[in-house]
């Protein structure tokens, strides 16, 4: 990371309030949809976040970007801390970030046309002037590869893939430094999404982007991301550049979801040992390492300790049996899954 | 919602290109051009009492009949489409304004502003509306100046309860995200954004609401507490004519068709409306 660091978020956390249980007599209790998430991003950085669904992958953007609330924790974007930032600071960081949302027809206001939309983040942050505007939105149209014979269209008369290319056009529109893309081809057809992740792939180049791509189809990631965050229920579990984590993989959790991975290769087969069941409810987290009940490496350590993030500064994983992790001074990676017996297991967990 | 709700379809087949909001529309513009032209298009003046002629059935001189003072019943049907008109228009107008803004401040900003607005709606909601509405119309006193003060006393809740209903929907969609995190004010979220999506529906409320504040009208001007005799209007005339029915049918039967036309104009206009903004109700 010799680029210079364009976000830097520390130690943040997202807790939701919950109502009481036992008609309001039971305890107070709280979902914690993200806890004690770091992570840096550089100038021209594009980032995979990537995790099952309820990971707190979207939940985490929307924080860092101060769309959704925050509990607790930094978020600095060049050296300022926005996750209190109110006024002019919120503004600022509102000028130089943008998303990038799942949904391509949910994100844009149905009542406006093309130009209205593009038109209107002009106007509000003075980007261009009246008679500037036009030429602007042809030309961030012709950027996302839109015609601008759409400019007068509104969302209803769009296919979804041309809506998310307006999605990423507005979302250029203001110039950001910063993108966090959510889900952004997740509602697409594969096809679609090729186009759209080579789209994001040259602007992040051409435009010196700093950009998150949460996601949850990892192939999608590895073509497109510097580097991997791997999150479960709330943790990242591994990070790391994006090839070293697919090329050897230092958590259970990032081994088994990569070897989920379906390839067109009838000779490689089904996962030998899918993951099982769903991960915990985020409201009543296990003790320990929040995955030992589905991992096939558990021991009984691992219900008793929060294994910390450890190895080389770019390569992390959160387990005890990582190289560097409590159990594994060593330096090798993993032990293979061996299926453990079963009375094993039980006693392990 | 239910499923077998969602999927209902209810397509009446239209000839040719009459859809529901050309016809509702239709039927609309008439009444208002009557209204308009009511000094042009009325034979008789409409207060002007011929004892001559009482209680005559239709004929050629007076093709609806007259009543028991000799009134001319076309006449009369024509000018009081003058009040009614007004009636509709401004029983909706005042209720949905107030509703619109402060259903939109409920649900945009939430919180204790949300509560004082929700709690006062339920205060409102307590009492039946009719009711209610006799209420405040006797402490002002009868006339249609009160009964447009009470109705927007009233009729303001549904509005509030619908807008805010919208608002709390539309504050959580990407779109308003969007807007958010695009760096806009509150006020630009709120009225370019979230308001154009969540008027929609309001207003094709207001169309079927038309209909009930017109009946409502009619039935306050029934008890005698609204439109004041000798004007002509159409509940006033039904009022008047109620004791001759077995005698004299005419007297009310035409501005009984009358209010029907009117309202099912406005109920056609609110069903088109519907359909061309994808509302369902």
């Amino acid at each position: 990371m010799s680029e210079s660091i364009l976000l830097d978020v520390r130690n943040l956390s997202v807790e939701f309030a919950m109502s009481r249980s036992r008609m309001g007599l039971g305890p107070r209790r709280s979902l914690s949809a993200v806890s004690d998430v770091s992570l840096c991003v550089a100038a021209g950085e594009t980032i995979g976040l990537v995790g099952e669904s309820g990971s707190g992958k979207s939940t985490f953007g929307r924080a860092i970007l101060r769309l959704g609330e925050l509990t607790k924790g930094q978020v600095f974007l060049d050296g300022q801390d926005m996750a209190q930032a109110r006024g002019e600071d919120l503004a600022r960081l509102r000028r130089e970030t943008a998303m990038i949302f799942q949904d391509p027809f949910g994100s844009l206001n149905p009542r406006l046309t093309v130009r209205q939309a593009i038109g209107e983040v002009l106007h509000v942050h003075g980007k261009a002037d009246a008679d500037g505007a036009r030429a602007r939105i042809t030309e961030l149209l012709e950027l996302v590869g839109l015609d601008a014979a759409l400019m007068d269209r509104r969302p209803g008369d769009l296919s979804g893939g041309q809506c998310q290319r307006i999605g990423i056009a507005r979302a250029l529109a203001i110039e950001p430094r910063l993108i966090v893309a959510d889900e952004c081809v997740a509602a697409l057809d594969v096809s679609i999404q090729g186009q759209i992740i080579n789209l994001l792939m040259e602007l992040g180049q051409r435009m010196h982007l700093g950009m998150i791509f949460i996601a949850h189809d990892l192939a999608m990631v590895r073509r497109l991301c510097d580097r991997i965050a791997v999150m479960y229920l709330g943790r990242i579990v591994e990070e790391g550049p994006t090839e070293e984590v697919f090329g050897d993989p230092r958590h259970p959790y990032t081994r088994s979801l990569i070897e989920a991975v379906p390839e067109i290769d009838p000779a490689r087969g089904l996962p030998a040992a899918p993951l099982q069941g769903e991960p915990p409810s985020p409201v009543d987290l296990p003790k320990g390492c929040s995955f030992h009940p589905r991992c096939p490496l558990a021991r009984s350590e691992c219900s008793a300790i929060l294994p910390p993030l450890v190895g080389a500064r770019a390569h992390r994983a959160a387990c005890i049996l990582a190289p560097g992790g409590q159990l594994n001074k060593a330096g090798d990676n993993l032990p293979k899954t061996i299926p453990v017996t079963p009375t094993e297991r039980t006693v392990k967990c | 919602m239910s499923g077998a709700a969602t999927i209902r379809t209810r397509r009446i087949c239209w000839p040719g290109k009459v859809t529901p909001l050309v016809l509702g529309a239709g039927i609309l513009i008439a009444w208002l051009l009557v209204a308009i032209f009511a000094p042009l298009l009325a034979p008789y003046d409409p207060i002007y009492q011929d004892a001559a002629v009482r209680l005559q059935p239709p004929t050629w001189a007076h093709p609806l009949g007259t009543d028991n003072f000799g009134r001319d019943i076309l006449s009369r049907v024509i000018w009081a489409a003058r009040i009614d008109l007004q009636i509709a228009v401004f029983g909706v107008v005042f209720p949905f304004v107030i509703g619109t803004v402060a259903g939109s401040i409920s649900g945009f900003f939430g919180g204790w502003v949300d509560t004082v607005f929700m709690r006062l709606i339920d205060v409102v909601l307590a009492f039946p509306f009719l009711v209610l509405m006799l209420a405040i119309i006797t402490i002002i006193g009868p006339g249609l100046g009160s009964f447009y003060i009470a109705m927007a006393l009233v009729g303001w809740v549904s509005y509030a309860r619908l807008i805010r209903a919208q608002f709390l929907v539309l504050k959580n969609s990407d779109f308003a995200m969007a807007a958010v995190s695009l760096g806009y004010s509150n006020t630009r979220v709120m009225f370019r954004h979230i308001m154009p999506n969540a008027i929609l529906s309001s207003v094709v409320f207001s169309m079927s609401d038309a209909v009930l504040v017109l009946l409502n009208g009619a039935a306050i001007s029934y008890l005698g507490l609204g439109v004041q005799p000798p004007v002509a209007e159409w509940g006033v005339m039904i009022a008047e004519g109620q004791g001759f029915i077995t005698t004299a049918w005419w007297i009310t039967t035409f501005p009984g068709i009358a209010i029907v036309t009117l309202a099912m104009g406005f109920s056609l206009l609110a069903d088109g409306l519907g359909e061309a903004f994808g509302v369902r109700e």
